[in-house]
């Protein structure tokens, strides 16, 4: 089984699930925006007694952390049940781009030998997973949302600031995985 | 009961993005590479059905379970934040392959490495929290 190719949810079934779930949320009240629970948590924390932008009532955002909660049960069904940890069947081209940057292709959704713990504290660990994350919290914030607030939903809804944050989301991605991520990865 | 349903929402959503593969690294880079169609279709698809369903909500005045009408909280038109904050989130994006979603349903399929992630996108978000006075608006 190790190195069985699956073919993924087709895009025409995957995209509209997601629009359903935004849909979803929204006739329960709530919203699509994952990133925003970064802030709940940090108030959560009491963060909000030093820093006035997290002195907010976090617990009417609470249905968002069950709704997160779900999400993780539901990576977790689909470990145990649907094989979702498999070879993922990604282009031929992409294969031999990551392969000139020494990432194997290996049976798994991400490559462990770059996100494992033995590799946090090397130069390399440390700025992907470490400097990645504080990237992708600072980021989300600063812009008022991710790609579930701003591309999905935002865009969705036509409001042109989400436009402008998915623009920058694609600078910084192509950024990255063109110019940066080789440099890192040399380190 | 509202609660659980938002967990059942919860569950079809990480069960949806682990299928549909888009919590793997690999597809994220090959999405910057502009080297398959898959991710394009997602998001695409996404956000055309989305406009259908809110469209459709705002024709027919659709309400929530309060009572109160649907909509979409209309986001603040900070342009050079929303710029900058998007570009330094896609810097993250690339590097961990991972948005926030993927981060928490990558934790359920049993990836715990991803935790030191979350703790770090957690503390970037405090970092924003302590000086987003200083920051071009």
């Amino acid at each position: 089984m190790d190195n069985q190719i699956f073919e993924p949810l087709p895009w025409y079934i995957a995209g509209p699930a997601i629009a359903i779930t935004m849909f979803g949320l929204l006739r329960l009240g709530g919203r699509l925006g994952i990133s925003s629970a970064f802030d709940t948590v940090c108030s959560m924390a009491g963060a909000g007694k030093f820093f006035p932008y997290f002195n907010f009532k976090w617990k009417e955002e609470m249905w968002n952390v069950v709704f997160i909660s779900g999400t993780i049960a539901g990576g977790f069904i689909s470990l145990r049940f649907f094989n979702s940890d498999h070879l993922v069947n990604i282009s031929e081209k992409t294969i031999t781009d990551l392969g000139n940057l020494g990432i194997i292709h290996s049976a798994h959704l991400l490559p462990v030998e770059l996100f494992n713990w033995n590799n946090l504290l090397t130069p390399k660990g440390l700025i992907l997973m470490v400097g990645g994350g504080i990237c992708v919290g600072f980021g989300t914030r600063y812009a008022g949302g991710c790609t579930s607030g701003h591309a999905i939903s935002g865009l969705a809804d036509l409001q042109l600031p989400s436009l402008v944050a998915v623009l920058g989301f694609f600078a910084g991605g192509l950024l990255m995985s063109h110019f940066l991520l080789p440099l890192i990865l040399n380190l | 009961m509202k609660l659980l349903k938002y967990f059942l929402f919860g569950i079809f959503f990480g069960m949806v993005l682990s299928q549909g593969e888009i919590i793997s690294w690999y597809r994220i880079q090959e999405m910057f590479r502009f080297q398959s169609f898959h991710m394009f279709g997602v998001i695409g698809s996404a956000i055309a059905t989305g406009i259908i369903l809110l469209q459709i909500t705002k024709k027919f005045g659709i309400k929530n379970i309060d009572g109160k009408p649907v909509e979409v909280v209309p986001k603040k038109k900070r342009y050079p934040a929303n710029f900058l904050g998007g570009l330094i989130f896609g810097l993250g994006w690339a590097m961990t392959g991972a948005c926030p979603g993927p981060i928490y349903i990558l934790i359920g399929n049993g990836f715990g490495i991803m935790m030191v992630v979350l703790m770090s996108a957690i503390f970037g978000a405090l970092l924003f929290g302590m000086i987003n006075k200083i920051l071009p608006e």
